[in-house]
């Protein structure tokens, strides 16, 4: 167990390494100045040159990475050429909104799919199944920004019971972050429901039959016993990799829903530093999506271990 | 047994106090306040750090600008020079020694007074070699800056500089203090009616009242605003009408205005702004260094019809790099008016008869990329084929068009207020070069006189309408939505600006 995880970290560090090489060179070749698009149309050459010396871009590409690799590992993410402050609190900053906003979606989901991919999968091909797979597709092929929009027009401009967009910070209390967040969480929440519900029905469906399943009907329990106490436990590794995919995307993808209700998140910095070639917030960013997409590939493995006991057996 | 009765109990409680709070919470969103002393006023644009002197977007002017910093002089709400932290000058006889009286008794939001000595450092520090003022250009011709005493201040000109005094009221000349100026990117240190309070990165920026501003007159209606940034044009619409902003004085999307028509409590004002969208073209390449393929795509473009498409009939038609607002505006849109026939002659006299073919590089934003398609289909009509294509704006447009100069045509909306003086500049993307109209713009500095300034700049706008360096298309319009109680922004813009010190709420 220690051999495999031990083995699991080093790797872990070794492809950020390779990830951070390719995040630096590809935003280095990305065209555009920061400091021309600093200094705008009126510019002239030696106020540029002044910018980009303490900018620091003039350095040696070689340079700046090692520079930039340095202070990350001393927790330095540097300073954003356009706030001008450390990158690090701009990023705890935004992930205090898109945090929670991921588990709230995650949680919503799984409430919704779980639930109903089973009584789908338990009533096959019965009216109750035709329709959780219309319901779910039609979630599915709805984006979110769109659903976004709906539930805003709805909640706050005509019935005016929740805030527009924005987000009040998690200073003016508990329930007004809640409340800022509710709608957005819904919007996400519904089209990954809609997957989640297909695969939790696939999945349960191909254990129904199979022989445990069989012999606890045999023995008596009934066939709703027989579906959530047994094939739902030996259904759930594609539910739980499908829910680990699903957290990585609300983190990383979000962006659109976070236009719309004008969240200040971590996809919506990422592509304001994108716009405003702030490179270094750009590059720790991109960095921390990487990082996240590997340590949560890590933490499906974990739980795969503890889902199913034949895995902890060593091969 | 027991055990599961506390826990519930508990958690009915937590229940209880949750709906509670939930009730709470949503009438707080509903309640009207009673008679309101802060305002909430929505931006499309965060600002790129908070010091108009460090960098160039506008949203950092639109901000600070004549809130938390002030400069020696200002600018109106008509677009009039006017004095503020400089009471007074006299310029000498050959325009080149402007001596200023600068206002006593007044202080940085930190305490430190201002004098001579900060003036001073503040135009150094603009004009000095590391300085990374984007409008640095503009204090070129200040030789020496002397200070005889704590209120004087003296500006000794290498040549004489007409719109020294224009240009003095611009947020990147804003006056700033040696202690703080470094730190001002982040929280900005003025002598304004308003003071910074915090700026939530990606949310907002809070101010407040100064309460030992040093002008009376002058001095803020409100106790506090916020400046909330939003940008996509639905979250503005929605947030303005659930009430969360109180007004967006720039609102983004023209085709959205109807929907405020008739509103309970919202109004929409239309007015000017500097923004100037034209068409550029670079003179040095084929065909476009031919003044006569200029000419005939100008009369290709009827301009009504590009307002129309483009930005839902609101925005002014121009025939020059000149808006309504500017002093000493002439109507040059009938010089080369809308005449296809016309323009298919004049370019068959240029060689073309067959048209030619060519590439705009258009921006991502709504107002570009619409405005190409519909020149797109203008310049089909005299047998031109323009192919679109997309480039993103700022990072690419600035690098290939502004930078490289590697472009056909392209199309942006110029921000800053009378800059006319961008086709004499080299090198600038459009690479036009025209000595006659580089003397124009050499005697509107050698003068201090108004009246023959604003006759120059009549002439200015003359040879560039007839030389059509660039297609002159419209100004965009100010679209402003605000409260219907809501008092004292101001209309147009002749300065890119949200000036809130006379900003009040009716009674």
């Amino acid at each position: 167990m220690i051999a495999i995880l031990t083995r699991q970290v080093a790797s872990l560090f070794v492809t950020l390494l390779v990830v951070s090489l390719l995040i630096f060179t590809v935003m280095d070749l990305l065209p555009g100045d920061p400091a021309a698009i600093m200094l705008g149309t009126s510019a002239t050459p030696e106020t540029l040159a002044a910018l980009r010396t303490q900018m620091g871009l003039d350095q040696p590409l070689p340079v700046r990475y090692l520079a930039w690799l340095a202070g990350v590992f001393q927790g330095d993410l540097g300073q954003s050429y356009t706030y001008g402050v450390p990158v690090a609190g701009l990023m705890a900053e935004r992930l205090w909104v898109t945090l929670p906003l991921a588990l709230m979606a995650v949680t919503l989901s799984i409430a919704i799919a779980v639930p109903l991919g089973v009584q789908a999968a338990y009533r096959h091909n019965g009216p109750f199944d035709l329709l959780a797979g219309a319901i779910s597709y039609v979630s599915i092929a709805v984006p979110a920004f769109w659903v976004g929009l709906l539930l805003i027009i709805l909640f706050s401009t005509t019935l005016g019971w929740m805030p527009a967009g924005g987000f009040p910070g998690w200073d003016a209390g508990l329930l007004a972050g809640f409340q800022a967040l509710l709608l957005p969480a819904v919007a996400l929440a519904l089209p990954q429901a809609g997957v989640l519900t297909r695969v939790s029905r696939a999945a349960v469906l191909e254990v129904m039959n199979e022989d445990f399943v069989r012999t606890a009907r045999a023995k008596g329990l009934g066939e709703r016993g027989a579906v959530w106490r047994h094939a739902l436990p030996n259904a759930l590794i594609p539910v739980v990799t499908m829910i680990g995919l699903q957290f990585t995307f609300l983190i990383a993808g979000a962006v659109l829903v976070e236009n719309v209700f004008n969240l200040p998140g971590l996809g919506r910095l990422a592509y304001q530093s994108l716009a405003q070639r702030d490179i270094i917030v750009m590059q720790d960013v991109v960095l921390f999506f990487s990082a996240l997409v590997i340590v949560m590939n890590f933490v499906v493995d974990l739980a795969y271990l503890v889902l199913d006991p034949r895995l902890r057996v060593p091969a | 047994m027991r055990k599961k009765g506390v826990l519930w109990a508990a958690s009915r409680h937590a229940l209880i106090g949750a709906v509670v709070a939930l009730g709470a919470g949503l009438s707080a969103v509903h309640a009207v306040a009673a008679p309101k002393t802060d305002v909430s006023i929505g931006m499309a644009i965060e600002p790129a750090g908070l010091d108009p002197t460090a960098a160039a977007p506008v949203a950092i002017g639109q901000v600070t600008w004549q809130n938390i910093f002030e400069g020696l002089t200002t600018i109106d709400r008509n677009g009039e020079v006017q004095p503020q932290l400089a009471e007074s000058w006299e310029i000498s006889e050959d325009g080149k020694t402007y001596t200023f009286k600068l206002r006593p008794d007044v202080t940085f939001h930190n305490g430190v007074a201002f004098d001579s000595a900060v003036a001073k450092f503040a135009i150094d520090r603009a004009r000095g070699s590391d300085s990374v003022n984007p409008q640095k250009r503009y204090f070129a011709s200040i030789e020496a800056v002397e200070t005889p005493d704590p209120s004087t201040l003296v500006l000794k000109l290498r040549q004489p500089a007409g719109s020294l005094l224009y240009w003095l009221g611009w947020p990147s000349s804003v006056m700033v203090e040696p202690q703080s100026a470094d730190d001002n990117k982040t929280t900005p240190v003025g002598t304004g009616p308003f003071k910074f309070v915090n700026w939530a990165k990606g949310a907002s920026v809070q101010l407040e009242r100064n309460p030992d501003y040093w002008n009376e007159e002058g001095a803020a209606m409100l106790e506090a605003a916020t400046f909330r940034f939003i940008n996509d044009p639905q979250a503005q619409a929605a947030a303005l009408q659930a009430g969360d902003v109180d007004a967006f004085p720039e609102f983004g999307a023209p085709e959205l205005m109807s929907s405020f028509e008739n509103h309970e409590t919202l109004e929409t004002v239309i007015g000017n702004t500097e923004l100037k969208v034209v068409a550029g073209m670079n003179n040095a390449r084929t065909p476009f260094s031919d003044k006569r393929v200029r000419q005939a795509l100008m009369m290709a473009v009827d301009r009504s019809m590009i307002v129309d498409g483009a930005w839902s009939g609101f925005g002014t038609p121009i025939g020059s790099h000149y808006t309504p607002n500017d002093r000493g505006y002439q109507d040059m849109t009938g010089v080369y008016p809308y005449d296809p026939e016309k323009a298919k002659a004049l370019l068959a006299e240029a060689g073309y008869p067959d048209g030619f073919s060519f590439t705009i590089k258009a921006p991502q934003m709504a107002y570009a990329q619409r405005t190409s398609q519909i020149l797109q289909a203008l310049f089909a009509q005299v047998g031109v084929t323009m192919e679109i294509e997309t480039t993103e704006f700022p990072a690419k447009w600035v690098a290939d068009v502004l930078k490289a100069s590697d472009y056909d045509m392209t199309i942006v909306a110029h921000a800053e207020p009378m800059d006319i003086d961008i086709y004499a500049r080299d090198p600038y993307y459009f690479n036009y070069k025209n000595p006659a109209f580089n003397n124009v713009l050499q005697r509107i500095e050698a003068t201090s006189d108004p009246a023959e300034q604003e006759a120059l700049y009549g002439e200015a706008q003359k040879i560039l309408a007839e030389d059509v360096p660039a297609l002159f298309l419209f100004v965009m319009p100010k679209l402003g939505v605000w409260n219907k109680k809501l008092n004292g922004l101001w209309e147009n813009e002749p300065i890119p600006s949200n000036v809130l010190s006379e900003v009040h709420w009716e009674e």
